[in-house]
């Protein structure tokens, strides 16, 4: 069974149509990259799984459970998927810990003490121990993305959700986001990420899903769907990327 | 430069007042020495009054202003009658003068004699100013709420927060920030305003100074009451000023706070 599965995702906002029924399935300790242009439905689709926007057709089973279910308590879901976003969204008034300890307190009900001492183990472990009691905006972006990762995993997550998290890096910033999502997915966390560093997408990726207009064009292993891709459509998305010098 | 400015402005303004044809019947009829004396210690217990209205109504006007605040910030059609409710609310108090509704809570809720509704006007007063000055404060706060940027939101609902979490943990903090200065601006004007109580027979500062002036026809009560107002907005005003002016620092040294 998967641990997250979409099933005919649709979603559109007015009139603009952004995702047309998509599929994708991720097994336990997977990889999945969502690869394509601005406005393919990448964000939107993530958004959807993480039950940020509401679909407008279509399923997201979280482990076989379908949490569409207007019946299901959507606050109680969330809890067990982690989100990172574009512009890491840290809370701008709460130390770098609490930021950490926010969610395995207030919604997981934890002890302040065991949460605090969890959370200063993971900011040891990505170097930023010291940092523990700064806020958010003393931090370099860089650094700040890392938090945004760990204050995801602090609540022990069936499912990371990745949004882009390099995107709004300087360039000399995207190695130390992208090699902490490397050893969090050498751990066996399962994850979908949507990404432009396609490089990335190749070395740590178990599959990659190219979506263009709100549909899953073709999804497999990076070496085919990056190497080989079939659809005409992936071939001129790829190419443009490489023209890009981002490959 | 700038003292010396100030000053000579002062004294030229000093000697054109004076030297005014009715300046010694102004003297007497509104700075007497005496009368000023005289009337300080019942005004003084008048403004202790005041004081009263102050910091009961503004406690109330905090809590009032920011429930009607969330209510207006609710989302979804469930919350429609609520919501209505609340902008009618804020519309109706934000557009009537203060006076009025002073009249109409003092005057009116007395005359439905119902059983159980107060009539001191001390009560009565602070309701009407805490009615006006709550959809006030009610707009200011959602301003406040509405400057935080949704992907806090969004980044907090991820988490499992629930809707009231994220806002109390997540959205009011940094809205409270934004718009501390702007609260305090509405507490400058409050102070002020809980002198017209006395319209109502609250025996307060301005209300003393009446008195006084209708025994003595010598006007200085009311400068006198006056000048008490005035020290006691100096205060605020001025932690206004430095409220504002570090919040300004903070963004121009590119905090996202």
């Amino acid at each position: 069974m998967s641990v997250l599965e979409l099933r005919g995702i649709m979603k559109a906002f007015g009139e603009n149509v952004v995702l047309r029924g998509v599929d994708l399935a991720v097994d336990e300790h997977r990889v999945v990259a969502l690869i394509g242009g601005s406005g393919s439905g990448k964000s939107t689709l993530l958004r959807c799984a993480s039950l940020l926007e509401t679909v407008d057709d279509g399923q997201v089973l979280l482990d076989g459970e379908d949490v569409t279910d207007p019946r299901v308590d959507a606050d109680r879901v969330r809890r067990r998927m982690g989100v990172v976003f574009q512009a890491y969204n840290l809370f701008p008034h709460l130390s770098v810990l609490d930021n950490v300890t926010l969610a395995p307190t207030a919604v997981h009900g934890r002890p302040r003490a065991e949460a605090v001492e969890e959370a200063r183990g993971l900011l040891g472990r990505i170097g930023l121990a010291d940092k523990a009691l700064e806020y958010p905006d003393r931090l370099s972006g860089g650094q700040q993305q890392r938090v945004a990762i760990v204050r995801a995993l602090a609540v022990r997550p069936r499912v990371l959700l990745l949004d882009e998290v390099t995107s709004a890096l300087d360039p000399e910033l995207v190695g130390e986001v992208l090699a902490l999502v490397r050893e969090v997915a050498g751990q066996g966390m399962t994850i979908v990420m949507a990404t432009h560093e396609m490089g990335f997408a190749r070395q740590v990726a178990d599959t990659v899903a190219f979506l263009d207009g709100g549909v899953l064009l073709e999804s497999g292993p990076p070496g085919q769907v990056l190497g080989d891709p079939e659809h005409p459509r992936t071939r001129q998305f790829l190419a443009r990327v490489i023209d890009a010098g981002r490959l | 430069m700038a003292l010396a400015s100030t000053l000579l402005f002062a004294v030229v303004a000093w000697f054109a007042v004076t030297n005014s044809p009715g300046w010694p019947r102004v003297q007497a009829t509104f700075f007497s020495p005496s009368a000023a004396l005289e009337s300080l210690p019942d005004i003084a217990r008048g403004l202790l009054v005041n004081l009263q209205v102050l910091v009961v109504g503004g406690l109330l006007v905090l809590v009032v202003g920011l429930g009607t605040a969330a209510l207006r910030t609710l989302r979804g059609p469930a919350w429609a009658p609520l919501r209505i409710l609340a902008t009618v609310y804020v519309d109706l108090f934000r557009g009537m003068p203060l006076i009025i509704v002073l009249y109409l809570v003092g005057f009116g809720f007395p005359a439905l004699g119902l059983q159980g509704v107060p009539t001191s006007p001390f009560v009565l007063g602070t309701a009407a100013i805490v009615l006006v000055y709550s959809a006030y404060v009610a707009e200011v706060f959602r301003a406040g709420i509405e400057s935080v940027h949704p992907s806090q939101r969004a980044a907090a609902r991820s988490l499992g927060l629930t809707h009231r979490q994220t806002m109390r943990i997540v959205v009011l903090p940094q809205a409270l920030r934004t718009v501390t200065p702007a609260l305090l601006n509405d507490f400058v004007a409050l102070q002020k305003d809980v002198g017209l109580i006395s319209v109502l027979g609250a025996v307060d500062a301005v209300r003393s100074a009446q008195i006084q002036v209708g025994q003595t026809f010598n006007f200085t009560p009311y400068v006198v009451a006056g000048l008490l107002f005035v020290l006691l907005a100096v205060p605020s005003a001025r932690l206004a000023d430095a409220v504002t002016a570090r919040a300004r620092r903070r963004q121009q040294s590119g905090s996202l706070l």
